[in-house]
């Protein structure tokens, strides 16, 4: 933690004036304000770390990880499917490949999102401040579970046909039907390969920097270390 | 593969075999992971703790 950081600690937010006591005043203004905060919050030891815990050798902590190299992949091949369009994936032979590729890498996504939220439930991953960590990985969860509907509906076959007209009534009882129409296949694709990765995208990697802010939580069961500012307490 | 999957109804439980296959499978990676040793876990451990 740098000493300006460590003057600034008392008032983060504040945006100007002498402080009591006598401590150098934050420069005013809100990029001041956030970048005090940051420096504080998220250091770049934390953000590349070359050491862990000891309970993170584990498999579990890896979940998270496969998830992330999933996503690169399902966000490669979506962009080179976006760019060669429906009459290449579905004629060409290369085109049948990145399309399955898209499509088994969505899988991978999925099962090792799951497996990870498994561990973080069962880990009570939310404990000593990381609850919105914890929330945050709810949303990307929904977020997805969109996403890869949307994606079903524009494979641009009688698969996504059949899907969008069962789902048409099942999103009309949500009440929804008056915001997204399952069966207009402009605004599907729009939200799938636009609006949604990208949301996705931008909550994963907050995701990331709430995991590295704060560390690995510490197993259950294990004896209370205090945490210390910039540290999470957690690494020696 | 192109024939429709076959379906296990009990009761108000009913599942396609490959959605349980794939749902076996992963409370057995699950498993795995929980018990099976991770590399380098001792070294770390030992570096880590100062034990």
């Amino acid at each position: 933690m740098s000493e300006a950081a460590d003057a600034a600690g008392g008032a983060p937010g504040s945006t100007g004036g002498p402080q009591a006591g006598g401590s150098p005043a934050l420069e005013p203004g809100w990029t001041a304000a956030v970048r005090d905060r940051l420096s504080r919050r998220l250091t770049v030891e934390e953000l590349l770390p070359t050491r862990q815990p000891s309970y993170v050798g584990s498999w579990v902590y890896v979940f998270g990880v496969v998830t992330i190299a999933a996503l690169v992949w399902v966000v490669a091949s979506g962009c080179v499917l976006a760019f060669m369009g429906s009459a290449w994936w579905h004629t060409s032979s290369l085109g049948h490949f990145v399309n399955s590729v898209h499509f088994w890498s969505v899988q991978m996504f999925f099962i090792f999102m799951v497996l990870h939220l498994w561990g973080q439930y069962w880990g009570a991953g939310w404990r000593d401040g990381r609850a919105a960590t914890w929330m945050v990985g709810v949303v990307i969860f929904l977020f997805s579970i969109v996403t890869a509907f949307t994606g079903y509906l524009v494979q641009q076959n009688f698969d996504s046909q059949w899907i969008a007209v069962n789902a048409k009534d099942a999103v009309n009882a949500t009440g929804l039907g008056g915001f997204f129409n399952v069966l207009n296949f402009g605004q599907m694709y729009g939200l799938h390969v636009m609006l949604l990765p990208i949301g996705v995208t931008i909550l994963v990697v907050f995701h990331i920097l709430q995991v590295r802010s704060r560390g690995v939580v510490r197993p259950i069961g294990d004896p209370y270390v205090p945490e210390q500012p910039g540290a999470g307490g957690q690494l020696p | 593969m192109n024939a429709p999957a076959p379906y296990l109804h009990w009761g108000f439980i009913l599942i396609s075999l490959p959605n349980l296959i794939l749902i076996g499978v992963m409370l057995l990676l699950f498993a795995l992971a929980l018990i099976a040793p991770f590399p380098h876990g001792g070294n770390h451990h030992g570096a880590d703790d100062d034990e």
